[in-house]
């Protein structure tokens, strides 16, 4: 109990620029642990297992973006031979309304996530699952999925934000009362909660403004478009245990979930996590793991089952569309006096869009006496949206980053300068309430302006745009286990999926803390079952939380060395010092005893004690926020309006890099996805409700004759709450990015797109009427 | 309908297996021969992620049907390295950092094989388009270029 | 006495109150003392939120200690991607 209150580590400032003078590991980049496997297509991702015995699971999905569900008829499948197990809503117990649970980072109502998994009383958007089967080959599975009935009674839908927001709209679901509005509606929509943040006097604060800018923005949803389409391979055995191997951010969380969709104790479910290909955010749920489960549970066989590309499209949780409304006011002298934002979000089909992070995050990188943001979380018939790497902070800041360029244009003053005349530092009143710690909003802004991408003249008819961006960061629930062997090499587990690399920084990290030679420790992503409870990767916490775990287990480590070697020398545990990866006796013992290398320990600690295990489990606290800038070069063809981008340049503070090069990789692949985002992603739709894309031949992402080198600049403002100063950055990259570009095109065409993407047709449009 | 029985050379070896019609050489590489470096990101030939040479060429995996390698050679991921040896522009990726998660790596080291089999002096555009039809959604491609431009002056000499 | 800001739709439950003060010396013992003040707070109130005090946030910290100078907000739990 108490172990949770302290710190689990005991550090002072000393502690930490002491341990910053003589770091051996930590900053530099240090050969990868999992880098082989990877280049040589050994590593095993999601759908790269195979077991004997084992089927094929297949998914029937609804042809219609709404319609209530009257009948399911399985027989004729499941009389096919070669068909095993069929499953629909009848196989999933419903879950009650109140059934709300904290899970992974967010808190999971399971009512509809047990809908979202597998359609109840209405297919909700093209794609929903209906029905699924598990068969001996893939082949028999879709012919079973064609001999599934379902009587569907179509209703109408209604997809864009705005047009589901209207008195009238077809209703997603018919008893909604808006959360959050006092006083309550009494008639239903599709608006599922409002959320209001912001201290001050607005009206006050535009009334001393100088000038005022009021803008309207809509985008287009966009998918994460991780290249590795969801798998999973479950297998439940006769007695109710069951194990699960799956490509998700959160093995944990994965077991949480599926244990209570299905209703068994938490323990009997192992899950391994695969190498997983990608996950942004979108592979922090569950769609096919408790289906998986549920066939396996009916045919006892394990079953196998992989999304294609085209089921990650139209079925998977993307990221929302928006249409957002910023009004910010300054004087004359570049001082901003307030700041207003109204933010739609589609949430898609249950609710729980992003809109209060965006909300939150909107104004952040400034220092405002007076801010309000308003957001709406709206019902539509498409895919419940899952995270997006700093979910809903893009669009947010996209919205007034965009305001805050147009401002600056009016006032004649360099972009930059007006962002550092107003800039959030330590001691800022936050735009959502908290004052800031040590933070680096400043020295982001700072370094792009003396940066020779900002100094370099540009070419006739190029653009340049900035823009700033931030996001909070978590910490979460972490455990790992550093295990001594017998010659002194030590294998250490962590229960984080890695995403991005974070295996090589957690390595480091126990090698620095322990004073040992890299090479020492072999590190393993463990099972659910090797350790206590870790929360998923995402919300850029793994460098952070799990820097911290590993540094306690490894402290806890040398606590039972220094142990050992006091026992073993006969001296008090005071007078033994742990340095650089030997135990070394002080104060007159020096001269008796040479010192105690981690072999020597490890050789006799079946005789001192037993085996020596190195052990944290906490919960992290303290994350800090991630502060950058972007800035970048367009150029842009009149005669067809396709965008170039010419140069791109990061900044952004990482408290302390522990990899770079993984740093500069999180800087470099947020900013492409934004390109994407900015200039060409967008889900279409028919006027059925259909997504006519859902590949990426029309799903067009950045390919590499897209884009530059992406330059970048890690600026590091160290977080006081971590043992190494690290802040998570995996988020940040992605939220300055659309307005950047968006400022770039304006300052390059003299004109304002105030809707995403800036596809060729649409900027061809706006050159075409603006001459 | 009975199954086809193809033969046919996979990274040297003689190798023989047996595959439906519909069956893509992708399929039968990971499902059939548990060669699965080729990974499947789209079955459309839009994402590069099953890349693999058939005769020198370059060529998506689920875009080739199984029976079409009859008599043919195949090269994938797995037969880049030799024993335990890998080849320079696997070695340049890890020293590059080239890779987040790695899915798309099989890939784009297939891809880039195959351009530096013909051209040892690509310029850094020659390189973009070659790797075009390869997509990567971590690293943002930045370091995966300068992996394979490296690997070229290296392997100049 | 500690400084106890509610953010977002918080007010909903305290008829518009957005700042008190209160003796509270931990995130646990401040959600009862703030639900036995409005009792309309949820239960499970804390499930939904995120605190930041002093600037530090905690999410899921029971015992987290709040000095009695302290300032504490009270934000939506904050998820990521």
């Amino acid at each position: 109990m108490v172990a949770a209150v302290e710190k689990i580590f005991n550090d002072t400032i000393t502690d930490r620029e002491t341990r910053e003078k003589t770091l051996k590991w930590v900053g530099t980049r240090a050969p990868r642990p999992d880098g082989v496997d990877k280049v040589t297509g050994r590593a095993k991702f999601g759908a790269d297992t195979y077991l004997p015995n084992m089927l094929h699971g297949k998914v029937l999905r609804s042809p219609h973006a709404h319609a209530r569900i009257k009948s399911i008829d399985v027989s004729k499948a499941l009389a096919l031979p070669g068909v095993k197990a069929a499953v629909t809503r009848d196989d999933f117990p419903d879950q009650p309304a109140g059934a709300v649970q904290p899970a992974g980072e967010m808190v999971i109502n399971y009512r509809d996530m047990t809908r979202n998994i597998m359609a109840r009383e209405k297919a909700l958007y093209e794609g929903h699952a209906v029905a699924a089967v598990a068969a001996v080959n893939e082949r028999v599975a879709r012919k079973a999925l064609s001999l599934i009935e379902v009587d569907y009674e179509i209703l109408p839908h209604v997809i864009d934000v705005e047009e589901a927001m209207k008195p009238g709209a077809p209703l997603i679901r018919e008893d909604l009362i808006t959360e959050g509005m006092e006083p309550a509606p009494k008639e239903p929509s599709n608006i599922a909660k409002r959320v209001e943040f912001g201290h001050g006097d607005l009206d006050a604060g535009f009334a001393k403004a100088d000038v005022v800018i009021e803008r309207t923005f809509k985008t287009q949803p966009v998918h994460q478009g991780y290249i590795e389409p969801h798998a999973c391979l479950a297998s439940f055995s006769e007695d109710g245990q069951a194990e699960l191997w799956c490509s998700t951010q959160g093995h944990y969380v994965a077991r949480g979930h599926c244990a209570t969709l299905l209703q068994i104790d938490v323990s009997k479910l192992r899950v391994t996590s695969s190498e997983i290909g990608g996950g942004f955010g979108g592979k922090t749920v569950v769609y096919l793991e408790p289906v998986a489960l549920a066939l396996s549970r009916k045919a006892c066989q394990p079953v196998k089952m992989v999304m294609t590309r085209e089921e990650v499209f139209r079925a998977t949780g993307p990221a929302c569309g928006s249409s957002m409304k910023v009004r910010i006011g300054a004087t004359r002298d570049g001082h901003i006096t307030a700041g207003e934002a109204i933010l739609n979000f589609q949430a898609g089909a249950f609710a729980g869009s992003p809109v209060p992070a965006a909300a939150q995050c909107a104004f952040a990188p400034y220092d405002l006496k007076n801010v309000r943001t308003i957001g709406f979380d709206v019902l539509c018939n498409r895919p419940k949206v899952a995270a997006y790497r700093a979910p809903g902070a893009p669009l947010g800041e996209y919205a007034v980053e965009s305001v805050i360029d147009e401002l600056a244009k009016k006032l004649n003053m360099d972009p930059l300068e007006f962002r550092l005349k107003n800039a959030a530092k330590e001691g800022s009143e936050s735009s959502y309430g908290p004052k800031f710690g040590p933070i680096g909003c400043v020295e982001t802004l700072e370094a792009a302006q003396k940066h020779d991408h900002y100094l370099s003249p540009l070419n006739p008819g190029q653009g340049r745009g900035v823009a700033s961006g931030y996001w909070f960061n978590i910490g979460g629930q972490t455990s790992a286990t550093l295990n001594l062997c017998e010659d002194g090499s030590v294998a250490l587990v962590v229960g984080t999926p890695d995403i991005g690399g974070s295996r090589a920084s957690l390595t480091m990290m126990a090698a620095e803390s322990l004073g040992i030679e890299l090479d020492k420790v072999r590190p393993i992503i463990g099972d659910t079952s090797a350790l206590g409870y870790n929360m998923l990767t995402g919300g850029s916490r793994v460098t952070f939380a799990g820097g911290i775990a590993v540094h306690g287990a490894a402290e806890d480590m040398i606590h039972q060395l220094r142990e050992r070697a006091a026992a073993t020398w006969d001296i008090p545990i005071e007078d033994i010092e742990w340095h650089e990866g030997q135990a070394v006796a002080l104060n007159g013992h020096a001269d008796q005893e040479a010192p105690l290398f981690m072999l020597d320990l490890a050789k006799d600690m079946a005789k001192s004690g037993g085996p020596i295990v190195g052990r944290c489990s906490t919960n992290a606290q303290g994350a800090g926020p991630s502060f950058g800038c972007h800035i970048v070069d367009v150029d842009v063809d009149k005669e067809t309006g396709k965008v170039s981008v010419t140069r791109y340049t990061v900044i952004q503070d990482a408290g302390k890099a522990v990899h770079p090069s993984y740093v500069e990789g999180q800087y470099q692949g947020g900013a492409v996805q934004g390109i994407g985002w900015a200039l060409n992603e967008e889900y279409i739709y028919d006027e059925n409700g259909k997504v006519e894309n859902p590949g990426f031949l029309d799903y067009r992402v950045p390919v590499c004759s897209d884009v530059p080198m992406i330059d970048t600049v890690i600026v590091e403002v160290p977080n006081p709450e971590h043992p190494y100063g690290v802040r998570g950055v995996g988020e940040t990259p992605l939220v300055p990015p659309l307005a950047a570009i968006s400022n770039a095109v304006e300052n390059a065409l003299d004109i304002r797109f105030t809707e995403l993407p800036m596809s060729p047709p649409r900027v061809l449009a706006a050159i075409e009427s603006a001459s | 309908m009975a199954k086809k029985h193809i033969t046919t050379t996979i990274n040297g070896d003689p190798v023989e297996f047996l595959c439906d019609t519909e069956q893509t050489l992708l399929d039968v590489l990971r499902d059939e021969l548990r060669l699965t470096g080729s990974k499947e990101g789209c079955a459309s030939g839009d994402c590069g992620a099953c890349s693999v040479t058939l005769d020198g060429r370059l060529v998506c995996a689920c875009l080739v049907l199984a029976a079409e390698v009859e008599g043919h050679e195949v090269t994938t991921i797995e037969g880049m390295a030799v024993g335990d040896q890998l080849h320079p522009l696997q070695q340049k990726f890890l020293d590059h950092a080239a890779l987040q998660c790695g899915v798309c790596t099989p890939g784009f080291l297939v891809a880039a094989k195959a351009l530096l089999d013909r051209n040892l002096d690509p310029t850094e555009a020659e390189v973009r388009y070659w790797l075009a039809g390869n997509l990567c959604r971590c690293t943002g491609y930045d370091k995966i270029v300068r992996a394979v431009l490296d690997t070229a002056v290296e392997m100049r000499g | 006495m500690a400084r106890i800001v509610l953010t977002g739709n918080l007010k909903l439950y305290t008829g518009g109150v957005t700042e008190l003060e209160l003796e509270s010396r931990s995130i646990r013992s401040l959600i009862r003392d703030l639900r036995r003040r409005y009792p309309d707070i949820p239960q499970d109130i804390e499930d939904e939120l995120a605190i930041s005090i002093d600037g530090v946030l905690h999410q899921d910290d029971w015992f987290a200690k709040i000095g009695p100078d302290s300032e504490v907000h009270l934000l939506p739990r904050i998820a990521g991607g």
